[in-house]
This record gives C-alpha cells, sequence and structure tokens, in this order.
C-alpha cells in the first residue's frame, strides 16, 4: 500500500511550492532594481531580445554615469517565453517579489493587455516601448512606441501624396490580430474622409506564422491591375514578413509598381531578407538607424561596442532599430523623471514624468505628454535600401503629439488624456 | 507584356523635343538642370528634361542621381565621385568644395520611375536589340498619349520583329481612344493578343454601356469597333482564365513540394521506427543554417561563385542533419524502441535544446539568405501570373530528392532490410536484417532528408532558430494521412493537400482554407485508419 | 449486495488517504487564507498575492495533468489535444467574467470591448446565457464534454488508435487554435479575453476572492484524485486497464471498450474544462494559444514526468514541470529551454515511470538493503515495488 506515501508526498510538496513562492528576504537598499520583461525564448525572442539588450546597455550607462539618486540600478531580467499568461505572473513578480521600481517591457498587444491589470493592481509603472494600435491609456504604462497617428496616418498620406506616387487603391494586409485590425480600422476611415471608396480597399488578414503568401500576392496583382495606381499597406508581423518579401520580390511586384510600406518592418527584420529585390519599398518608424546626427551615431556606436562586449552572437552585424531607441529613450525618462521626484515612488514619479524631453537618437527632442502618457514624436518614412537599411524620403518637420484615441473610429471624439 | 501600367507621365514635352533633338552634345546646359536645385516636381522635370536631351551626359548625370552621387550646393548641381567633386553639367573637377560638404538628393520611386522612363526612352531609339525590347516593354506598361509621337517613331526605325510587336501594342492601347473609328477598330483587333488585365479593363469599357436605364448609351459609338473589342476580350479572358488556373495549380504544387521536402524523412524514421520525432522540424532548420553558413563561406572566399552556393549546401546540409539525427539516435531515441508515446516526449525536449542551442549561437534574429540569380525572378504567364524560378527550382527538387529516396528504398540492399523493419521489426532480426544498424542508417537517412528540405526553405521562407515549428503539425499531417512507411502515400498527401489548400485559400481565405483541411484529416483518418495506403501485412494488434 | 456508492468512495482511499486529504484540505481552506488575508506583510509565514496566484495556477495544471494521467496513465490513450478541453472551459467561464465587466470597459459599452471595436452591434447567439454564472459552470463542463463526446464516439468506433489518435487530437486543437485566433469567430482573436473586474459581482482582484479561487482549485484537485482512485480501483477501472494492455482480448471476452474509453474520455475533458475554468480568473487571461500544440504536449510531459499510472505522479509532475519553469526563466532566462528540454530528455531515458517510480525504486532499495543482513536481497520486492 503506497497511498500514505503519495499523500505525505502531496503534503510535502505543496508546502514547499508555498515556501519558493514565499517572500525571499529583504533586499540591499543601495540599488534600484529595474524590471526587464521581454521574451527570450518562444516566437517572439526574435525581436524582443534586441530590447533586452538596449535596456541592458542603457542601465550599464546610467550606472557609469553614477546611477539615479546615488544608487546603482540593478537589472532583474526575467523571461516570460512568449507565453501571454506567464506574462502576467513574471510581471507580478517583478513588482511584488523582486519590487522592481520600474518593468521595461511587453512587446505584442496581447502581452501589454496581460499585465496591464497586474500593475493596476500593484500600481507598479511600465514602459511600453513599440508602436501599436491605440485604444488604450493606463495611468501605470508610459508608450514610449507610436500611436497610429504617429506611424500609420503619417504613411498613408505620403503614399498618397503627388511625392509618393498619388495611390488610388489600397491594399491592407495583415497578421490576424488587434494592431492589424485597428490600424486598418482607423486607416479605413482615414482614406473614407480622403476620398477613397470601399472598392478601391482590399483588406486581407492571414494567420500568424504564414509563410506562403502565393494566393495573396496574386490577389494583390489582380486588384493591382484594375487601372489605379496601388499601394500597400502592410501589417504583417514577425516572421511572416520573411516568405511575404521573398514572395514579393520573385514574383516581380517592384516598388515602383505597387509600393509596400510597413510598420512592423525594420533593420532588425530586414536582417533575415536579402533586399536587393526590395528596392524602394517603404517602411514608416520615428527612427531609422541610417539617420544621421551626432546623438544616434553615439547611440549605434555604444550598441555595437556593448553586443561586442557581451558576446552578442554575429556582434558585428548588429543593428538599432525604433523599438530600440524607444526602451532606451524610455529608461533615460525614467531616471530624469526619478531623480526629479527623488523618489521611485509610483506615483510620484507618474508626476513628474509629465512633460520630460530628452534628446532621442532620431535627432529630435522628444517631449513626454503632459496628459496622455504618449511621447511626441516625429515620423519618418523610408524606402528600402540594398544594404538594408533605409533611405529616409520624407519626414515631419517636428514631433507629433500622440492621439491613442483616434479620432477616426466611433464613440473616441470625447476622449483625451487620462 | 507585363502585368500593370497606369503611370501617368507628363514626358510629352520632351519627347517632342526628342523628335527634333541634335545629338552629341558637348555638354550639358546648366539651365537644365535648375530644377534639380528646386523642390521635388522640379527635380521630376529636370530629369524629364535630361531624357529629351539625350546623349552621354544626360546619362551620365542619370546615372549618378540613380546612384545617389547627385547632390547640390547652393544652386550648384555636383556629382560626388568617391572624394572627388565634378560640376554635373560639364564634367569637370571642382576644387572649392569637398565631398563631404555635399548633400545628395533622396532618390523615391517616383524619382526611380522617372528616371527609369527618361532611361528606356533613351535607349528605344539607340539600344541593342534585347535593351530595345526591355525599353519598350517598360514604356508600354505606361503608354499614355504622350508616349505616342515616340512609339510611332521608334515604329518606323524598328526592324526586330519582338521589339515592333510590343510597340504597336503599346501604341494600340493609346489608339483605343482615338477619334478615328478605323484606327480604334484596328487598336481593338490588335489588343487581342495581349494577356494583361489592365487592357482587358480597357476593353470591357468599351463594350459596355454608360449611363442607367433607358438613357444608356454605348460606350464606344462605333458596333464594328465594338465587334472587334468582343473578340479581344474573350480571346484575353481565355488567356487569363488559362494563366490563372495554371497559377492556382502551380500554387498548390509548390505547397504540396514544401509539405513533401518537410515530411519525407519523417515518413521513414516514422515508418520504420515508430518513432515520433517532434524535433524533425528541427532537423529542417540544422538543413537552413547549414546552408546559411555555406553562403557565408562563399561570401567570404568565393564570391564569385556566390550563385553556386546552394548547390554545395546540399551535400553539406545533408551530412550534417544526418549527424545530428545520428547523435539523436545513439543517444536516446535508441533506447526508446517500442515505447513511441515516450519518444514523443524525448524528441521534444530534444527540439527545445535545439531550438535554443541556434539562438544562442546564431542569436535570435532571422538570417537572410539570398536566392542565387539563376532562383530569382520567374516566368510570366501574363495576366499577373509569374512562376518563380525558386518555387519551380524546388518542385524539381523534390521530385529529385523522391526518386532518390524510392531507388534506394527499392533498389539497394539497405532499402530492403528498410523495408523489411518497416514491415515485420522481429522477423527481419530473425532472419539476419541487423535491425540496431539498419535503424540508425534509416535514421541518418531520414535526417539527411529533412537537412535537404531545410536547404530548400531557406530559399523561399525565413531562417531561424524556431522555423521547424511551423513545418512539423504539417509533416505529421502527410504522413499519417498518407499512411505509415509509404514513399508514395506521402507523396499524394502533401500534393493533395497542397493544391487543395491552394484551392480552398482562394475562395476562403487561408485560416479557413487551414482549419477545413485539418477536418478533412481528421474525418479521413476515420474513414481510413491506417492513411491512404494501407501497410500491408498482417497485424493483430498494433 | 453491492455496497453503498458513498461507501465505496470511502473505501477506494485508505484511511491515511484521508487523513493527508484533510490535512491538504485544512491548509488550502485554512492555512493559505489566514496567512494571505490575516498575517500581516513582511510576517515569515506571509503569504504574498503572487505566491497564491502561482499556486492556484499550478493546482488548475494538476487537475489537467490528474485528467490526463486517467486517460494516458490508465487507458493508454495519449491525447495531444487536451489543451484544448482546458480552453474550450476557460473560453466558456472567460465569456461570463467578460460580460461580468459590464460598462467598465473602455469604451463604456454594454458589449465586450472587442465587440465594439469590430463594430458589432448586439451578442452572437453562442453569447447566449452568457451573464449567467450557473449556465457558466454549466457550459465549462459541457462544452468540452460535448467536443469530446462527438470526437471521442468516432475516432475510437473507428478504432484509432496509438500514434494515429495522438496526431489527430493534435489537428483538432490546432485547428480550434486557428479559429479562435480569427477576430471574426468572437472570441476576441489573438488577445483573447482579458481585463476581468469581478465575478458573482466581488472584486477579482481582491485578497478575499483569490483565496477563495484558490481553494476551489484545491477542492477540484481533491475531488478528482478521490473520483480518480475510486474509478481506477473499481470494475471500470480494472477494464479500462486491460483495454489499455490487450484490447483485442477485451473485446473477444465480450466487453465493447467503445463504452469505456469514451466514458474515461468525456470525463478527463470535463475535468479538463473545470480546470480552466478555475484558470482564467486566476491569471487574468485567456487567449488562443492556450490550445496551441505545444501547450497540449507540455500536459503530456507533466504526466511522464511525475509518472504515468499513478494519479500522485501527475499532480508531481505538474507541479515540478511548473515550478522548474518558473524558476528556471528567472534564473537562467537565456538558458532554461536546455533545462527543461534535458529533464524531458532524462525522465523518458532513466526514468520510465517518472520520479514516483524513481522513489519507489529507492524506497525499494532501501528496504532491501536495511533487510539485508537477515534475509536474502529480494530482486522480487524491487521489481513488485516498480510495478506497482
Amino acid at each position: 500500500m503506497h497511498s500514505r506515501r503519495h499523500f505525505i508526498k502531496a503534503l510535502v510538496l505543496s508546502a514547499s511550492i508555498a515556501a519558493i513562492g514565499a517572500p525571499l528576504g529583504a533586499h540591499a537598499a543601495d540599488t534600484i532594481k529595474v524590471g526587464i520583461l521581454h521574451s527570450l525564448s518562444g516566437t517572439m525572442a526574435i525581436s524582443e531580445t534586441a530590447l533586452k539588450n538596449t535596456a541592458l546597455l542603457a542601465i550599464e550607462e546610467i550606472n557609469a554615469n553614477g546611477g539615479v539618486l546615488g544608487k546603482q540600478l540593478e537589472p532583474v531580467v526575467v523571461d516570460p517565453a512568449s507565453d501571454w499568461p506567464l506574462f502576467s505572473e513574471k510581471a507580478r513578480q517583478l513588482i511584488s517579489q523582486d519590487k522592481v521600481a520600474v518593468v521595461f517591457g511587453c512587446w505584442t498587444s496581447v502581452s501589454r493587455k496581460s499585465v496591464n491589470p497586474v500593475f493596476k493592481e500593484l500600481n507598479g509603472l511600465l514602459f511600453y516601448p513599440v508602436q501599436y494600435e491605440g485604444e488604450e491609456l493606463e495611468k501605470n504604462v508610459f508608450y514610449t512606441g507610436a500611436a497610429p497617428n504617429q506611424q500609420a496616418i503619417p504613411a498613408v498620406e505620403y503614399l498618397l501624396s503627388e511625392e509618393g506616387g498619388a495611390a488610388k487603391r489600397f491594399v491592407l494586409l495583415g497578421t490576424d490580430y488587434v494592431y492589424p485590425r485597428t490600424t486598418n480600422k482607423i486607416l479605413r476611415a482615414f482614406l473614407h474622409a480622403k476620398g477613397v471608396k470601399n472598392e478601391d480597399i482590399y483588406e486581407e488578414y492571414t494567420p500568424f506564422g504564414h509563410s506562403d503568401y502565393q494566393t495573396i500576392i496574386a490577389n494583390i496583382k489582380k486588384f493591382a491591375a484594375a487601372g489605379k495606381k496601388t499601394a500597400v499597406v502592410s501589417t504583417i508581423n514577425g516572421d511572416s514578413n520573411v516568405p511575404f518579401y521573398k514572395e514579393l520580390g520573385n514574383a516581380g511586384l517592384k516598388a515602383t509598381d505597387v509600393p509596400v510600406v510597413a510598420f512592423s518592418v525594420g533593420e532588425e527584420e530586414l536582417r533575415g531578407v536579402d533586399t536587393k529585390p526590395l528596392i524602394g519599398h517603404l517602411a514608416a518608424w520615428n527612427y531609422f538607424e541610417s539617420l544621421k546626427n551626432p546623438t544616434n551615431d553615439a547611440f549605434i556606436a555604444k550598441y555595437k561596442d556593448w553586443a561586442k562586449k557581451n558576446g552578442v552572437p554575429n556582434a558585428d552585424s548588429v543593428v538599432t532599430n525604433d523599438p530600440m531607441e524607444a526602451t532606451y529613450v524610455g529608461i533615460n525618462l525614467w531616471k530624469q523623471a526619478v531623480e526629479k521626484a527623488g523618489t521611485t515612488d509610483t506615483d510620484k514619479v507618474i508626476a513628474a514624468l509629465s512633460g520630460q524631453t530628452f534628446k532621442a537618437p532620431s535627432g529630435f527632442t522628444l517631449t513626454l505628454d503632459k496628459t496622455n502618457h504618449h511621447l511626441h514624436k516625429p515620423v519618418f518614412i523610408g524606402e528600402v535600401r540594398a544594404d538594408g537599411q533605409f533611405d529616409v524620403v520624407w519626414k515631419t518637420k517636428a514631433p507629433i503629439r500622440a492621439q491613442p484615441w483616434s479620432p477616426y473610429i466611433a464613440g473616441n471624439e470625447s476622449k483625451q488624456g487620462l | 507584356m507585363k502585368f500593370l501600367s497606369n503611370f501617368v507621365f507628363r514626358l510629352g514635352l520632351w519627347c517632342a523635343a526628342m523628335a527634333l533633338a541634335v545629338s552629341a552634345h558637348a555638354a550639358v546646359h546648366p539651365d537644365t538642370l535648375v530644377g534639380f536645385a528646386g523642390d521635388f516636381s522640379g527635380r521630376i522635370a529636370a530629369i524629364e528634361a535630361l531624357g529629351a536631351e539625350g546623349g552621354d551626359d544626360a546619362r551620365r548625370i542619370l546615372d549618378a542621381l540613380e546612384a545617389g552621387n547627385l547632390g547640390v550646393i547652393d544652386n550648384r548641381v555636383l556629382i560626388v565621385e568617391g572624394d572627388t567633386v565634378l560640376d554635373a553639367a560639364s564634367g569637370e573637377a571642382v576644387t572649392d568644395i569637398l565631398a563631404s560638404e555635399v548633400d545628395t538628393l533622396t532618390v523615391n520611386n517616383r524619382i526611380r520611375r522617372a528616371l527609369s522612363s527618361a532611361r528606356a526612352a533613351l535607349i528605344l531609339i539607340s539600344g541593342s536589340q534585347p535593351e530595345r525590347l526591355a525599353a519598350a516593354n517598360t514604356l508600354g506598361e505606361s503608354a499614355s498619349p504622350t508616349l505616342l509621337p515616340l512609339f510611332e517613331r521608334a515604329l518606323a526605325a524598328e526592324e526586330d520583329a519582338s521589339v515592333r510587336a510590343v510597340l504597336i501594342r503599346a501604341a494600340a492601347r493609346v489608339n483605343l481612344t482615338d477619334p478615328d473609328p478605323t484606327l480604334r477598330r484596328k487598336a481593338a483587333q490588335d489588343l487581342g493578343s495581349v494577356t494583361d488585365p489592365a487592357v482587358r479593363n480597357l476593353l470591357a469599357a468599351l463594350v459596355g454601356k454608360t449611363g442607367e436605364g433607358s438613357a444608356a448609351t454605348w460606350a464606344e459609338p462605333d458596333a464594328s469597333v465594338r465587334e472587334a473589342a468582343a473578340e479581344s476580350l474573350r480571346a484575353i479572358d481565355r488567356r487569363i482564365t488559362l494563366a490563372q488556373s495554371t497559377g492556382t495549380i502551380f500554387t498548390g504544387l509548390s505547397l504540396g513540394s514544401i509539405l513533401l521536402l518537410a515530411a519525407l524523412g519523417l515518413a521513414i524514421t516514422y515508418g520504420v521506427m515508430g518513432v515520433i520525432n517532434m524535433a524533425h522540424g528541427e532537423l529542417l532548420m540544422v538543413g537552413a543554417y547549414a546552408t546559411f553558413v555555406v553562403q557565408g563561406l562563399f561570401r567570404t572566399y568565393l564570391p564569385n561563385w556566390i550563385d553556386a552556393y546552394v548547390i554545395v549546401a546540399l551535400p553539406v546540409a545533408f551530412t550534417i542533419a544526418a549527424l545530428v539525427g545520428v547523435v539523436m539516435e545513439r543517444l536516446v531515441l535508441r533506447h526508446l524502441y517500442g515505447r513511441p508515446l515516450e519518444s514523443l516526449l524525448a524528441t521534444w525536449g530534444l527540439s527545445l535544446v535545439l531550438i535554443q542551442a541556434a539562438r544562442v549561437i546564431f542569436g535570435p534574429q532571422n538570417l537572410e539568405l539570398a536566392n542565387p540569380t539563376w532562383m530569382s525572378g520567374g516566368i510570366d504567364l501574363g495576366a499577373g501570373v509569374v512562376l518563380p524560378f525558386n518555387r519551380i527550382v524546388i518542385i524539381f527538387f523534390a521530385g529529385f530528392v523522391l526518386l532518390l529516396l524510392w531507388m534506394m528504398m527499392q533498389k539497394t540492399r539497405l532499402g530492403m532490410f528498410v523495408r523489411a523493419v518497416t514491415q515485420n521489426r522481429a522477423m527481419a532480426g530473425c532472419v539476419g536484417v541487423p535491425t540496431a544498424r539498419v535503424d540508425t542508417l534509416a535514421f541518418a537517412i531520414g535526417s539527411g532528408v529533412a537537412g535537404l528540405g531545410g536547404v530548400a526553405l531557406s530559399q523561399i521562407a525565413n531562417v531561424g532558430p524556431a522555423m521547424g515549428q511551423g513545418y512539423i503539425v504539417d509533416a505529421f499531417m502527410v504522413v499519417v494521412l498518407g499512411g505509415v512507411g509509404q514513399l508514395a502515400g506521402a507523396v499524394w498527401a502533401a500534393l493533395g493537400l497542397g493544391v487543395v489548400s491552394k484551392f480552398l485559400e482562394g475562395w476562403a481565405g487561408a485560416v479557413i482554407a487551414k482549419i477545413l483541411v485539418l477536418l478533412f484529416i481528421i474525418i479521413f483518418i476515420q474513414k481510413r485508419p491506417q492513411g491512404i495506403f494501407a501497410l500491408k501485412g498482417r497485424f493483430a494488434d498494433d | 449486495m453491492r455496497t453503498p456508492l458513498t461507501l465505496r468512495l470511502l473505501q477506494s482511499t485508505p484511511r491515511s488517504g484521508w487523513l493527508a486529504l484533510a490535512i491538504f484540505a485544512a491548509v488550502a481552506w485554512i492555512g493559505v487564507p489566514l496567512a494571505h488575508l490575516v498575517v500581516p506583510e513582511g510576517h515569515p509565514l506571509y503569504l504574498s498575492a503572487y505566491t497564491v496566484s502561482l499556486v492556484g495556477k499550478i493546482l488548475c495544471y494538476m487537475v489537467v495533468a490528474v485528467a490526463m494521467d486517467l486517460i494516458w496513465g490508465y487507458a493508454g490513450i495519449l491525447s495531444l489535444g487536451h489543451g484544448l478541453f482546458f480552453a474550450l472551459g476557460g473560453y466558456a467561464f472567460g465569456m461570463y467574467l467578460m460580460r461580468q465587466i459590464g460598462r467598465d470597459g473602455s469604451y463604456g459599452a454594454d458589449l465586450p470591448d472587442f465587440m465594439v471595436f469590430l463594430d458589432w452591434k448586439e451578442l452572437p447567439w453562442y453569447w447566449l446565457g452568457s451573464d449567467s454564472f450557473l449556465w457558466a459552470i454549466f457550459l465549462t463542463m459541457a462544452l468540452p464534454g460535448v467536443v469530446a463526446f462527438i470526437f471521442g464516439y468516432f475516432a475510437f468506433r473507428s478504432r484509432i488508435k496509438g500514434v494515429y489518435f495522438s496526431i489527430i487530437t493534435q489537428a483538432l486543437t490546432y485547428a480550434a487554435m486557428l479559429l479562435f485566433f480569427r477576430n471574426e469567430t468572437g472570441f476576441g482573436g489573438n488577445n483573447g479575453f482579458t481585463d476581468f473586474k469581478r465575478i458573482l459581482g466581488f472584486d477579482i482582484t481582491s485578497g478575499a476572492t483569490r483565496v477563495v479561487l484558490f481553494a476551489l482549485s484545491a477542492t477540484l484537485l481533491m475531488l478528482c484524485l478521490i473520483l480518480g482512485r475510486y474509478l481506477i480501483r473499481s470494475r471500470f477501472g480494472r477494464v479500462l486497464a486491460s483495454i489499455r494492455d490487450a484490447e483485442s482480448r477485451v473485446m473477444f471476452i465480450g466487453y465493447n471498450p467503445l463504452h469505456y474509453k469514451l466514458f474515461i474520455w468525456t470525463l478527463s475533458a470535463i475535468l479538463c474544462g473545470l480546470a480552466g475554468a478555475l484558470y482564467v480568473p486566476q491569471v487574468g487571461i485567456i487567449n488562443p494559444s492556450e490550445m496551441s500544440p505545444a501547450n497540449s504536449i507540455e500536459i503530456a510531459v507533466w504526466v511522464a514526468v511525475g509518472g504515468r499510472g499513478t494519479l500522485i505522479g501527475a499532480v508531481i509532475g505538474a507541479g515540478i514541470v511548473s515550478l522548474a519553469k518558473s524558476f528556471f526563466t528567472v534564473t537562467v532566462p537565456e538558458y532554461w529551454p536546455f533545462f527543461l528540454g534535458g529533464i524531458f530528455i532524462v525522465v523518458t531515458l532513466y526514468l520510465p515511470n517518472g520520479v514516483v517510480g524513481l522513489w519507489r525504486r529507492l524506497w525499494a532499495q532501501r528496504k532491501a538493503t536495511d533487510a539485508a543482513p537477515a534475509e536474502d536481497p529480494t530482486p522480487a520486492a524491487a521489481i513488485k515495488g516498480a510495478t506497482a
């Protein structure tokens, strides 16, 4: 009869489970802990690993300059493994067990949605560095990526302009999740406002990880054959971009015929593609590595050094991109706010953050909005070059204020700020 | 004729000028270049003007612009070549300005398009035959009334039949709107040999009515023109339908060939040993990474032979994947024979380890693999249907791998052993087949084939640590649908799934197509639990 | 005369087992609530919200593992699609939680946010009744149950077995995942359900709610163990085991395996659904990636690590693997797949009966060495211990 042993073991087990979870004791008071919540394994590791690196670089840099409030920053890196429930568990752990002062993390919308309630409940502070769909404003979250009006709308305006090719028909192509859906909904309303009719808009979604774009490219060609200048707006996400662009190149859709403007393709994604057939296709971001200014030159040099020093694979070919810049800016804004507030207390830091400015690698001095937790950001439109970088062909004169609640979505008119 | 056209170029000015142009300028007049210092439309105008001037100097400046070497300082238009700065108009060196001071002009899609038209117009008159043909195609796509004089002038001088045909069709597109009905009828007839949906739309507009109800009038007043247009329309529609159905079948075959390459290795290992190898996808990944390494070596040491890297990668990928397979078999799977469900878990662990190993060694980002030139581009069937060379090559490659495997299985002693072990392991052992060695070899071959599949995948899909995960479920479906240990079954299953998915996708979209295919497999297995081709043999219980 | 059911239930578990269950119940129902709600923060006995939710989540996993063990360990059917039933239960209850948000969503509408956003004007028909708690509970069991019943009926009737069955369950969950990923399906697409506010009117983030959910998860686990124990020791369980070991022979004797398999399969799915329903309010999100084939494989891994064919093994396996994942993802964030993958390989290679098997072997060896001076070391005892 073994059952007694079983149940005793069960007891021991549950006790030990409880023990592991119990508080790990007091921690050193001479450092400030900073959580980094980016997937280092699973499907999102491809994008998020570079953000973890950037965050570590920024923390190292701040520490080398004397830290914050006289204390060194101590990064706490965890791996939520592209598993959304794990994101909320790890967020809870960072805030309530590790007692971090701030968390930098998340990439996908679903991971942000998964952690939002945790940050709200425990009054934590999250910096989210990726361009996203808007329709959200949380007291505990600062959004250092672009809202739709800081990326999607200027890009489509450019396509409509004489200079951008005066497109009359639009293919809205995306991966089936909330960011492409929202962005395309906003764009459709925006295009209607510009006089583009529904029959001149073709919207199509593919599942995650879709790798066969033959049918879709054939459909785009059919659509483009109708006789008006056509452009493709792509919100295809992650790995699917490589097969999409390869198919595009081989099917002979050139940028001079049907330009594709992408919102999720940057320098890091293009590392996985042979860009020679893609010259001239577009991307819209708030930062490009190819921007020439002293701040950016220094940023790139620092990152390349850091990558070499820390043995990042393929360190000689690392690139910087928009979400990395947003991470870097976010950490520095937080540092300034903590210094202004004189404490890491969440509410005081949130108050101190409003109106903070920082000279960003994009060459502009970015301001954190006083009410809506988003950055005022410049918009650049770049064309793909043969070396995988972007040539900036258009940019805004000054940073634009974010509209997280898009005026192109019904019911948002009354919403502004927190 | 290519698939798309509709650009309206304001080229009339220089087309007319071209007819009068005096050839052989000594240099470009500086006034022509003033536009470059101005705004965007000024630059386009300057490009057009350069095209109108013609000559080597114009070409030199256009080349510099395209290469991003043309710059402007204080209204002076300059060409930067390395450290030297030249005056664009005269071509003479400028000494008072440093190369680093010159801000070069941005080339965007509009400029690039204007450039290619200007270039095509220059070439259409003076280039070699292939150059003229390409130029005629480029201009033909954007046929507009302003280009008509150029077409007519070129037609007058052109002797090559293929270039003439393109030019006649280009001119016909413009003439469709000519006030003279004879010209219109001729144009409608000429366009019957086109397979361009854009032209089809032009013709379709002619045979339709405009206006509402009884007030509607024919868009084309002349009945004979309408008749000619309708006839051409029918011919075009026939060809478009043909091209598009060929295209759909091709996409299905292509998807099927990829599924087949992903599943062939699995069919062997699964068939012989009954081992569910969840790390099979990672063997594909190993093959693709091997291709990446070979490409890197070629780029460093044999840059002139870069186009051959895919060929060299084949044996390399096969060997490395086979070695990984042997290690897996010897260290892990060997101990799990007869316990297929446990082997599933162990190989799942192996797959986690292999993925993370790739991530740590090569980094988490996707790797860039360029198609060699002979695998770039494709066969244009018209109607927007292009059969890309990389996919064609992969279809043939899948057939080739299949043939090799079939020969191995049917014609060699090892193949006979493999078949024997697949059918009845105990009996094969009794009659002296060294089952353990056959297992190792079969696993090595299956893994090596997966490596070959990885090479093929690297040419169309992304290469990253988790790339194998995207294929593993599909590969299992192919093997199960086809019947265990059956090459023929795997072939039918892969091609069938490929073509069916593509037809469904055209009808219902990618997601629903995938769901329907999976449901179909589930239902099919109910009817034929052993797959399309069940193993023949005596099974009381398994 | 047959003994009454209650008595048989009582007899199926020995007295020591009941004692252990009672202690476990006391900890879960009294100890944890006290430690979380009454003990002040900072006190060594204080249980943080993090710990309570983490352990609560793992308790749900343990229920799933037991359900998996019932079909894999005792009926020899390996399902690679159990994540589907778990997720279906989660979605069924998630619908209720979404309705409980009421007008507190970011659009302040009656419909869930994602529906407002897709311009839906009214709830689709399958959301009917989703505002009723009782209906949600019913759906939590009925939905996975019905899906499992239909699928199982056809699959078992066609005598699909072994690897084939595993692969088509994988196809089933994969197809369902793709379906739920679609925004048009009406379940929030990739984002799924999140941002829950309350349950039966109680604030979902409050300590009391958390403790109640925890206690419910523990109760469900105990019920599963008792029920499982009862089933496998009954005549039904013995028929099931013989189907696992020699299905044809069982058929020749005159039993119809279909009924037995179908019953345990459907029961297993319902238990998964209940676990899913308790899981969702504790982790605060349900999305289609719960249905990914990888997640379902992980469930099988829990059982294999713990030791299949023993209920306690499934519980231990789920605990060990989940804790290892939580632990390694923090301590060695970039290398944890090596450890986890390594564990799977080592366990399947060297611990065919899992951790429980190892424990028994060690125990038997110790007994043998203790007894050695007096009598012969008995390998038979070791074997008996390992196979019991």
